[in-house]
C-alpha cells in the first residue's frame, strides 16, 4: 500500500481577478522507504501541493481531490483536530528558510520539546533526553549546551539541522523537505542532503524532496516528478529521467544546467518551449551584431 | 594588447569590534592580503562559502568600504577612498549588482526613477534625456517601455535582477561587480540572466567580478577563478587550470560538494544504495 496517495489534486486561490489555479490535477504516490523528488520552477505549484497535504494553506485556497490518503487514512474526511494529530507526527515538513521558520523568541530546546509534549505526551525528563538524542542524531556538537541557544545564535546550516530534528522527533512515516538547501552554501548543502538521506535510510521514512536544483535531484531521488505551471509534465525513475527525458520541458530544464552549456550560450527553457520566438536576452546580442 | 581594468595588491580588511560590558574589543580579519588582476572584457570569479570574506572584498572593489591596507588600482589609477574623497568619475566606473533582487530595489520607487537616479545624482543631464536613456536601457536588458512606470513588486525575481543590472549599467561603467547575482533565481531564469550578462559583456566590453558559491555557474562564466577560504585566496588561476587541477584541499572539498547531475554519477549512487 502506498504511504501517500493523491489522485487529481486541484488547488485554487481566490484572487481579486478570479480563481487562480495553482495546482491542476496532480496525481502522485509515495511508497514507504522511497525518495520522491518534485522538480519545477517557482510558480509550478510544487510547494502548494505539499502544503495542501499538510493542511497548511490559508483559507483563500480551495483544495479538491478525488483521493488524498495517507497510510490508508483519507485526509479529506478528517476533522481539523484529528488531522493535527497526524500532521507533525506521522507527516512532517522542513521549510526553505531555516532561520525564518524557527521562532526567534524561544530557544531551540523548547521548540524541539514542544513537538514531543504535544504528540508523544512525554514528561520533562524524557523530553530532555530525547531532545539531546535528536540533536546528536542531526550532528550538532555539544547538544546539552546548544539546547539553550536561540536561533539567531546559530548558523543557517545549524538551524536547518534543528528543523530536521523537530521534523523527525516523532519518527514520522513521511518527511516532506521543501527546498531544504536552497538558502545554504554548497558545502553545507552536501552535509544536509547526506544527513537527510541517511536518516531516511535509517528510519525507513518516505521522503519527498521539493527542489528546483537538478543536482539535488540527481544526488538524492529514486523517482522524480517534473511539474510546470501546476501540471505534471513527467514522472520517471531518476536514471531514465536524466538518460532519456520524455517531455520537452524536462529536456529544457536539463539543458539549462550551466555544466551542459554548448558553446558560449546557455539554452533557456523559453528557447526550447517556444522555438520560433527569440529569448529576451537575445536583444542585446542582436544590437551588438 | 589587453589593458588591466582592476588590480588589487595585498588587500587587507580588518573590522574592529568594540568591547561590550563583559567582553573585550577584538579584531576580525575579514580579508587577509588578497591580490588579483582583471583585464578588460574578462571575468574574474570569486568563490567561497559564506563568511569567507568574498562580499567584503566586493565592497572594497566597489569603493563602498576602504581597505585597511593594500593598493587598489582601477584603470591604472590608484584609488584610496579612506584618504581622498571619491570623485563622481570613479563612482561612474564601478557598479555593483546585489544578490537579492527583492531587497535591493526601493519598493516605493517606480522602475523609471530607479534607472534615472544614477544619472540624476552623478550627471547634469536634463529630465527628458534621462528618460530616453532609461527607456533604451530597459530594452537592452529585455524589458519593454510599458515597464517604465511600474513598481518593483509587479516584477518576478528574474525581471527584478534585470532591473538591478540595468541600473548598474546606466552610467556606462567599465567594471561591474556581481555579488551572487543568480543564486536567488530558478534554474531556467538563471540561464536567461547569465545569457544576458554574457551579451552585455560583449556589447559594452564590460569587466566582471563575479562572486558566487555555485561552481557550475563559475565554470560557465569565468575566465579566471579565485577561491577564498577564511579571508585568504587559497587558489587563483585561469578557469581551466583551477577546474582541471585543483591544488588546495579546500577547492577539492568544494568540488566534491557540488551535486553532479550526470548519468554516470547517478548510476554510481544507485549502485551504492543497492549494496548498502
Amino acid at each position: 500500500m502506498s504511504l501517500l496517495e493523491i489522485k487529481n489534486l486541484t488547488v485554487s486561490f481566490d484572487t481579486a481577478a478570479g480563481p487562480f489555479m495553482a495546482v491542476q490535477g496532480i496525481d502522485l504516490s509515495v511508497e514507504p522507504r522511497e525518495v520522491l523528488a518534485i522538480v519545477g520552477e517557482s510558480g509550478s505549484g510544487k510547494s502548494v501541493a505539499m502544503l495542501a497535504v499538510m493542511g497548511l494553506l490559508p483559507n483563500t485556497a480551495t483544495v479538491k481531490a478525488d483521493r488524498m490518503a495517507f497510510d490508508g487514512v483519507d485526509l479529506l474526511k478528517l476533522s481539523p483536530s484529528e488531522r493535527r494529530k497526524i500532521v507533525g507526527k506521522d507527516i512532517s515538513m522542513i521549510f526553505q528558510e531555516p532561520v525564518a521558520s524557527l521562532n526567534p523568541c524561544f530557544n531551540v530546546g523548547f521548540q524541539i520539546e514542544e513537538v514531543l509534549r504535544f504528540h508523544m505526551g512525554m514528561d520533562r525528563a524524557q523530553r530532555r533526553a530525547r531532545a539531546i538524542e535528536l540533536m546528536k542524531l542531526v550532528g550538532i556538537a555539544d547538544p546539552e549546551e546548544r539546547l539553550g541557544s536561540f536561533p539567531h545564535q546559530m548558523s543557517g546550516g545549524q538551524c536547518q539541522r534543528v528543523m530536521i530534528a523537530i521534523a523527525i522527533a516523532c519518527n514520522p512515516k513521511l518527511l516532506i523537505a521543501d527546498e531544504p538547501t536552497t538558502a545554504l552554501d554548497v558545502t553545507i548543502q552536501k552535509q544536509i542532503l547526506d544527513l537527510l538521506v541517511s536518516l531516511q535510510a535509517k528510519y525507513g521514512m518516505g521522503l519527498i524532496m521539493i527542489t528546483h536544483n537538478m543536482g539535488v535531484v540527481a544526488e538524492t531521488a529514486d523517482r522524480v516528478i517534473v511539474q510546470y505551471k501546476g501540471r505534471k509534465m513527467e514522472e520517471a525513475d531518476v536514471l531514465s529521467l536524466f538518460e532519456s527525458p520524455k517531455s520537452n520541458y524536462t529536456r529544457a530544464l536539463l539543458s539549462a544546467l550551466p555544466e551542459n552549456a554548448v558553446g558560449d550560450r546557455l539554452p533557456t527553457v523559453s528557447d526550447m518551449l517556444f522555438e520560433p520566438a527569440p529569448p529576451a536576452g537575445n536583444k542585446a546580442a542582436a544590437g551588438a551584431a | 594588447m589587453s589593458t588591466t581594468v582592476l588590480e588589487g595588491k595585498n588587500i587587507v580588511r580588518d573590522y574592529h569590534i568594540g568591547g561590550g560590558l563583559f567582553t573585550g574589543p577584538r579584531t576580525v580579519h575579514a580579508v587577509k592580503g588578497v591580490s588579483f588582476k582583471v583585464d578588460k572584457g574578462k571575468t574574474l570569479a570569486i568563490v567561497g562559502e559564506s563568511g569567507c570574506g568574498k562580499s567584503t572584498l566586493a565592497r572594497i572593489i566597489t569603493l563602498i568600504d576602504p581597505a585597511t591596507s593594500g593598493d587598489l588600482f582601477i584603470d591604472g589609477n590608484k584609488v584610496d577612498i579612506a584618504r581622498n574623497p571619491l570623485t563622481k568619475e570613479m563612482r561612474r566606473k564601478v557598479q555593483i549588482v546585489f544578490q537579492n533582487p527583492y531587497g535591493s530595489l526601493n519598493p516605493r520607487q517606480k522602475i523609471g526613477d530607479v534607472l534615472g537616479e544614477p544619472l540624476l545624482i552623478n550627471t547634469d543631464k536634463p529630465a527628458a534625456e534621462r528618460r530616453d536613456l532609461a527607456m533604451k536601457m530597459l530594452k537592452k536588458v529585455g524589458l519593454g517601455h510599458e515597464h517604465y512606470n511600474r513598481y518593483p513588486h509587479m516584477f518576478s525575481g528574474g525581471q527584478r535582477q534585470r532591473i538591478a543590472i540595468a541600473r548598474a549599467l546606466m552610467l556606462n561603467p567599465s567594471l561591474l561587480v556581481l555579488d551572487e547575482p543568480v543564486s536567488a533565481l530558478d534554474l531556467s531564469v538563471q540561464a536567461q540572466v547569465l545569457n544576458l550578462l554574457a551579451d552585455l559583456q560583449d556589447e559594452f566590453q564590460l569587466t566582471y567580478v563575479f562572486i558566487s558559491h555555485d561552481l557550475s555557474v563559475v565554470r560557465y562564466i569565468a575566465d579566471d577563478v579565485m577561491v577564498m577560504y577564511f579571508g585568504e585566496a587559497v587558489e587563483y588561476g585561469s578557469r581551466d587550470e583551477v577546474f582541471a587541477d585543483p591544488k588546495h584541499s579546500y577547492t577539492r572539498t568544494l568540488f566534491a560538494a557540488t551535486p553532479r547531475a550526470d548519468v554516470a554519477s547517478i548510476k554510481a549512487r544507485l549502485a551504492k544504495k543497492k549494496a548498502a
